[in-house]
């Protein structure tokens, strides 16, 4: 099997475009909300002094996530 | 007008929301929006109140309301917390859908980001699902037109079918709009023709066979469309709502739940399982948002948030980010020390002469000696020394603050210190709560609503007072100079104060993230859960109005607890020290009770017992000490630090004695404010008391320990 590249592999200046989120219940709830979903583009902005999380830009909003949440975000 | 005075932070204790109108005519508008798109700024310059603003997501947590008149009507505002969505996954979620849905609001305003439109016109199109009675406001224009974004106001207005208005909430006469298409809305005079979401043909024959059902058991009362959607989706936080709304019955109406229970066998049967559905749901809105953009917004530059960046790269880079937090803190603190000199001086001076003149006075009325003391050295003095020491600092510290809270810069701490947060099993946003802490503990720990997880907001709530309150700094300050910069003015000495505050505020954080890795790995065990945090663009601050607001807010705030709390507790620690029980006053009686423990603490009996007198507000410990210091003897007109510092010498204070105070008072228990605010969030007396004891705790034994350590080396 190979690895999927996922929203936590992008290093900052990347862009990508998402391709389905693996998580479910609530987190998926708020990925939603935000506008995560299929086919949206997003962009690693940065990331926080002690590494993690990043903030990443989506749909015009930057959003800081962390690195094991982003990790369910697969990216086309 | 009964709200005005609560809104300074005065009531931070929520008592649920009332809807108080001021005549049977006036009509009831809910401000809905995405977190931190300046509601509460349209809000406030509507009703002309002061509700608490900033730039972060998540600061209203509670439905605040206000009046406002258009031209033709009046209205009660009510301003609900700033939520992504409506499908309720936090409390203050919960609390803006329930409003939405079952207050039975005249029209819902949706206040939106115009530089980030699209994601909030996912809100948008779901409020549009539960009411038709929609005006959307899209906020913050001035910030869009620097970024150069275009926004065809009317194109989204015609797409979405409701009125949709542009305003720049900072400028009062650009919500004149706002108020008129409010008008024609309530009145049917502008009629809406809500565009709605289109769902997957599975999800919209679902909704065909629900609704009708629903529409016959609650005709007209709620939108038979949305609620089908959220039965479908089986919202369980919405249960009691409904059950409260309609009645018990109609949860259980046997047609209902059979035609439910068929529409979900249909959607399996068409590949749709109940998590594919929320998806759907969800795409369908997001997509419709996009699309609505997609026509009606235009970038000029696609690098319309470089400078965002460039200051994000220099506030949140690995070298500059926590320098940069502790620089910014201390240059807060040197400001402040600086600059609450000069009317702190000016104030004692002028409030001195008063007293001179109130004797004066006192003397020629001829009233007896101990009247004289009881009202001008016990009440007066110690109001006195309340409004001249503690109001300077609040004054300027406050302002400043809020500052660089409008400015957008808290996201930032908050997105700085997760990583040392989660550390300790807990949640970055506790980094917000805390900076709430240091305006005020209760605001504070009311704030611990944003923290999603029920865990780590208690770990948030319990730990909230090892940051010191404005209450609290300014009695840190005078120690500080006293004892160790000297009393002199100039560059080095407030210089050091800064420094040295900046090291036991530091001492506080650290406190906080141990006590916070100590529960979390006793009584509070757990993993911590996700989290995503909106970084808000970085906005112009409004510096006249924070000032002008801050300093009035806190004046008033100030003054008016010197009067409710100092006052009479001038009076009773007058008569405490002053009447005798045998050969010593009562004061020091109990102060000789207190004292062996104390002495064990490198504190004395008086100290202490005022930090338990001071159970009602931490403003008045120092004036407690120094009136009990004046009448065990050494009378002193005590109108300068240098003075108090030869008062406190003279009743044996060291420099241990001064590490001692401001630990304890960096470490104790919360202010009863705070406490009945933890009861009220915590419901519970268990944690009342855990929040209670454990600062207690730490500080009686950091206390030990220094004192302990400097017996030991035999120094001080």
């Amino acid at each position: 099997m190979n690895v999927e590249k996922t929203l936590s592999c992008l290093a900052p200046g990347e862009k990508a475009v998402v391709k389905e989120l693996s998580t479910q219940g609530c987190m998926r709830r708020r990925f939603l909300d935000i506008g995560l979903i299929e086919d949206t583009p997003v962009e690693c902005i940065g990331r926080s002094p002690a590494g993690d999380p990043s903030a990443y830009l989506i749909r015009g909003a930057v959003i800081a996530i962390r690195a094991e949440d982003s990790a369910s975000i697969k990216l086309a | 007008m009964g709200l005005t005075r609560n809104a300074v932070g005065i009531g931070a204790i929520d008592s649920g929301l009332i809807i108080r109108k001021q005549s049977e005519d006036d009509r009831v508008i809910a401000l809905a929006g995405n977190p931190n798109v300046g509601k509460s700024t349209v809000f406030n310059s509507l009703t002309g109140m002061n509700q608490h603003t900033g730039n972060w997501p998540g600061k209203t947590v509670t439905n605040a309301q206000g009046y406002c008149k258009s031209r033709r009507n009046q209205y009660v505002m009510v301003d609900i917390p700033g939520t992504y969505s409506l499908f309720a996954h936090s409390t203050e979620e919960e609390v803006a859908r329930n409003f939405i849905c079952f207050g039975d609001p005249d029209a819902v305003v949706v206040v939106c980001d115009a530089t980030c439109l699209e994601r909030n016109l996912n809100l948008v199109l779901q409020t549009i699902e539960i009411s038709p009675n929609v005006v959307v406001c899209v906020n913050l224009m001035d910030e869009a037109k620097r970024k150069h974004i275009s926004i065809d106001l009317k194109q989204i207005s015609r797409l979405l079918g409701v009125p949709v208005v542009g305003t720049i909430a900072r400028k009062r006469s650009t919500l004149d709009s706002l108020l008129t298409a409010i008008d024609g809305v309530v009145e049917n005079t502008r009629s809406t023709a809500p565009t709605l979401v289109t769902y997957p043909r599975e999800i919209e024959d679902a909704i065909s066979t629900i609704a009708p059902v629903i529409d016959e058991l609650v005709s007209g009362r709620i939108s038979s469309r949305w609620l089908s959607l959220r039965l479908l989706d089986s919202d369980e936080s919405l249960v009691n709502e409904i059950s409260a709304y309609f009645g018990e019955s109609f949860l259980h109406d046997e047609r209902l739940q059979k035609t439910i229970e068929k529409v979900r066998t249909t959607l399996l049967e068409h590949g749709v399982s109940s998590d594919k559905l929320k998806d759907m749901i969800v795409s369908s809105i997001v997509k419709k948002a996009q699309s609505i953009c997609e026509c009606s917004v235009t970038y000029a530059s696609s690098a319309y948030n470089k400078r965002d960046r460039q200051i994000d790269s220099f506030l949140t880079s690995k070298w500059t980010g926590y320098p940069v937090m502790l620089i910014l803190l201390c240059l807060i603190f040197y400001l402040t020390i600086t600059v609450a000199n000069y009317p702190s001086e000016l104030i004692a001076k002028g409030l001195a002469w008063i007293q001179d003149r109130l004797s004066e006075l006192f003397v020629a009325l001829g009233s007896p000696q101990w009247l004289h003391d009881v009202v001008v050295l016990g009440i007066y003095h110690v109001l006195a020394w309340v409004v001249s020491v503690m109001l300077p600092p609040m004054a300027i510290f406050f302002p400043m603050f809020t500052l660089l809270e409008d400015v957008g810069y808290l996201p930032r701490i908050a997105y700085n210190l997760d990583k040392p947060f989660r550390m300790c099993n807990a949640c970055g946003k506790q980094a917000l709560t805390m900076c709430m802490g240091f305006g005020c503990n209760a605001a504070g720990i009311v704030g611990c609503r944003i923290i999603d997880s029920p865990r780590e907001k208690l770990l948030a709530i319990l730990t909230n007072n090892f940051v010191p309150c404005n209450g609290r700094f300014p009695t840190l300050i005078a120690i500080i100079s006293m004892f160790f910069v000297g009393t002199a003015c100039g560059f080095f000495p407030s210089l050091l104060s800064a420094v040295i505050l900046t090291c036991v505020i530091v001492l506080g954080i650290a406190m906080t993230f141990f006590s916070t890795k100590l529960l979390s790995s006793t009584i509070l065990k757990g993993v911590p859960s996700s989290f995503t945090l909106e970084l808000p663009p970085y906005r112009k601050p409004q510096i006249g109005k924070v000032i002008v607001r801050s300093l009035l807010d806190r004046t008033l705030f100030v003054l008016a607890r010197a009067v409710a709390v100092a006052a009479p507790a001038g009076l009773i620690i007058w008569i405490a020290a002053n009447v005798s029980v045998g050969d010593a006053s009562i004061l020091s009686h109990c102060a000789d009770f207190f004292d062996p423990f104390a002495r064990l603490m490198g504190l004395d009996g008086v100290i202490l017992i005022a930090f338990v007198l001071g159970l009602p507000a931490n403003e008045i410990v120092v004036p407690i000490i120094i009136m009990a210091y004046m009448a065990q003897g050494s009378l002193l007109e005590l109108d300068s630090i240098a003075q108090m510092r030869d008062l406190f010498i003279a009743n044996g204070w060291t420099w241990v004695t001064a590490v001692c105070t401001m630990l304890f008072s960096l470490m104790h228990w919360p202010c009863t404010t705070a406490l009945l605010t933890i009861k009220n969030e915590t419901g519970s007396i268990k944690w009342t008391a855990v929040a209670f004891l454990l600062p207690t705790l730490f500080g009686i034994l950091s206390c030990m320990l220094v004192s302990g350590m400097a017996r030991l080396f035999g120094i001080g």
